[in-house]
């Protein structure tokens, strides 16, 4: 009855009705995030250094871990003194013409997991209706 | 039960305002009106006596966020969607102000909402922007795609158990009053848990001495933004205010010049805390494996009391210590209410106002050996005082209601109030206005829900009660193969000590009870997909 993890390892997807390229095209830039994911206000890139700036003000300095075009992965932790471990991971996987969206979070303390996890569910969101909504508009201009 | 009731003895069915006041994790057995002896409680008793009193008043679900948001919506949390804490109550959920700023009402939520959780860095919510944004509220999506005023308030004022945070009373705290901020107890930890440090005369969990003066402390802030609200209403129009104090819910922290009101080293121990080791895990043996294993501190099931600590090392005297302190700030909100009402009566406002009083749910505060609150459906956590002081003016009748009641049930008495009968969506019915009412028909029964996943410990269980039974099943989880259960004769077992559940003597009343639950989990209401838990609270 002892929980039989070390830490918190929490994961959200979503299906996505477009080609993965179209959805790892909107998460793969660093400096994109603030188009996708809820209540972060900006950042600033700095090579592997990424600083979010919270629509709280809070301020959240990552390092950017991985980029990769191959895998469609992209893969950073935060670097705030609050975590003691932090690995967040984006996967766009290839569902017959659609996409599956992976946002996996790990961290200690557990309940900074929960939160940032939560937070996750928003972005994927995001990433899926803009995703979508290319997705139509292109249609829309291929039957033009 | 029939709808419209409430009305049958009304005077006048529209112009009656409604004052709802909630606490936050209040014991019924607190309030002298239900036999408390600790805290002295004159206002809330004066409107238990002019009013109906409700002795067995039971929540939806024993922690915040769910019971909050079966008040507003008058739905079951498995209706409404959010089953535990940390569930966002979806933005355009049904909510019965809504209803009542249809009929004209000035609407105005001040205290405590938690709708929303409270742990949002990334400034999600609209509860904690609010502050920060300086405006009394905001146009929002309504149930039925309209749009309106945030959940159907014109006016949200906020606060919670501290100065942290974007609220408003914390943001007021450390704009005006920054001196005073290191007297709070610090709710969480380091990790963001709910901490387990010690503090008081006893090193109990959450306890603190506070020099916050008490005309700074959030009991009184609520009280004074309350009236001020009312004071900025017009004589001839109705309102709707919902005045939630997030006390005497942990941390015991209340201002230390407060104190002397109850000494802790006079505190008897509670009835249901037998001071012997032994005699309380006999007691915790006799329940479904998690208690005894929560006990010893070994698993914890949800986030709502400390992580690291342990319910097995608590002593007597900390169980005192925090007992006394739950009565102090208890009096003190019976005196904010005192002034709350005091200064409509003054104005003459009080001839048309329904008061009405009760909490999300209860506080194990020393039962069984256990403090906070969890999945342990017994009466610490799930009998609540409840009580409606009808307006003067419609020539109530003062009673004691014996038979089992919800807090599902308030929306449905405030909509009769204003003279509307509920909407499907309702799933509550009108709170009987005394036991004649509902003696022709089935005996009630009330259900308290239960789901809560977290870091791998799943936990499942619904409650029935009656007037006669405290019965619970247990669902499939990490501790539990669905098999469980507990069943109490209050006739025989008002302390919930003797857990029947395997007597085969009780195999017939067993049944019918899970019936009650099989039908409840059937009932026809059309469901919202049950939200993400996106923060511990």
């Amino acid at each position: 009855m002892i929980k039989e993890y070390v830490m918190a390892s929490l994961r959200h997807e979503r299906l996505i009705e477009a080609a993965p390229q179209d959805v790892w095209n909107i998460v793969r830039r660093p400096q994109s995030i603030t188009d996708w994911f809820p209540g972060v206000a900006s950042c600033r890139v700095d090579g592997r250094r990424r600083v979010l700036t919270l629509a709280t003000g809070l301020e959240v300095p990552e390092e950017i871990l991985s980029v990769d075009e191959g895998l469609r992965r992209f893969a950073y932790r935060i670097v705030a003194p609050a975590y003691k471990f932090h690995l967040g991971t984006i996967d766009v996987l290839s569902v017959g013409a659609h996409s599956l969206c992976v946002y996996s979070t790990t961290a200690e303390p557990d309940t900074l997991a929960l939160i940032i996890a939560g937070a996750t569910i928003g972005a994927l969101e995001e990433i899926k209706r803009q995703a979508e909504s290319w997705r139509a508009v292109s249609r829309e201009r291929g039957q033009e | 039960m029939a709808r419209g009731l409430a009305r049958a003895w009304a005077r006048v069915a529209v112009g009656r305002k409604i004052l709802f006041i909630t606490t936050d994790q209040q014991r019924y057995d607190t309030v002298g009106a239900n036999g408390g002896t600790l805290a002295r409680t004159p206002v809330i008793d004066r409107l238990a006596a002019e009013g109906i009193r409700y002795t067995r008043c039971q929540p939806t679900s024993v922690v915040c966020m769910p019971s909050r948001a079966s008040m507003l919506t008058g739905q079951y949390p498995s209706t409404h969607g959010v089953w535990m804490n940390g569930v966002a109550l979806p933005i355009d959920a049904p909510s019965v102000a809504e209803e009542l700023h249809d009929l004209g009402y000035a609407t105005a939520l001040i205290g405590k909402a938690h709708f929303e959780p409270f742990l949002d860095p990334f400034g999600r919510f609209v509860e904690n922007s609010l502050a920060t944004l300086g405006v009394a509220t905001l146009e929002q999506p309504w149930f039925g795609g309209r749009r309106g005023v945030h959940r159907g308030f014109d006016h949200l004022e906020f606060a919670t158990h501290g100065v942290l945070g974007p609220l408003h009373y914390a943001r007021w705290m450390r704009e005006r009053h920054p001196e005073a901020l290191g007297g709070f107890y610090a709710v969480l930890d380091g990790d963001l848990n709910v901490n387990d440090e010690g503090g008081g005369d006893n090193g109990a969990p959450q306890v603190k001495f506070n020099d916050v003066p008490p005309e700074w402390y959030h009991t009184n802030w609520v009280a004074d933004r309350t009236i001020e609200w009312l004071e900025s209403q017009p004589d001839d129009g109705d309102w709707f205010c919902w005045m939630s104090f997030p006390d005497p819910h942990h941390p015991w922290d209340p201002p230390a010049s407060e104190l002397g009101r109850v000494n802790w080293r006079d505190v008897e121990l509670p009835i249901n805390y037998p001071e012997a080791a032994q005699q309380r895990e006999s007691l915790l043996d006799q329940k479904a494996r998690h208690w005894r294993a929560w006990y010893d501190g070994r698993v914890v099931s949800n986030y709502e009391a400390p992580a690291k600590w342990v319910p097995a090392t608590m002593t007597a005297n900390q169980v005192r210590e925090v007992n006394a302190l739950n009565a102090v700030e208890v009096e003190l909100i019976d005196e904010a209410i005192g002034r709350v009402l005091a200064n409509l009566s003054r104005r003459g406002r009080l001839e048309d106002v329904d008061v009405f009083f009760t909490s999300d749910h209860g506080e194990l505060q020393g039962d069984f050996g256990l403090l906070f609150k969890g999945p342990y459906h017994v009466d610490g956590l799930l009998r609540l005082p409840m009580i409606w002081r009808p307006a003067p003016s419609s020539a109530p009748r003062a009673a004691v209601v014996t038979t089992p009641v919800s807090l599902v049930s308030l929306a449905a008495t405030f909509l009769d109030v204003a003279g509307r009968s509920a909407p499907e969506w309702v799933e509550g019915e009108v709170l009987p206005s005394s036991d004649e009412q509902v003696a022709c028909s089935r005996d009630r029964a009330t259900v308290t829900e239960w789901d809560s996943s977290l870091f791998g410990v799943d936990v499942h269980l619904r409650t029935v009660v009656t007037r006669e039974y405290l019965y619970t099943q247990y669902g499939n989880g990490t501790m539990h193969d669905g098999s469980e259960g507990e069943l109490y004769d209050l006739r025989d077992d008002p302390l919930q000590r003797v857990n029947l559940f395997n007597d085969p003597a009780r195999r017939a009343a067993r049944d019918e009870l899970a019936q009650r639950l099989l039908e409840h989990q059937d009932r026809p209401s059309p469901r919202a997909r049950p939200g993400d838990l996106v923060a511990p609270v």
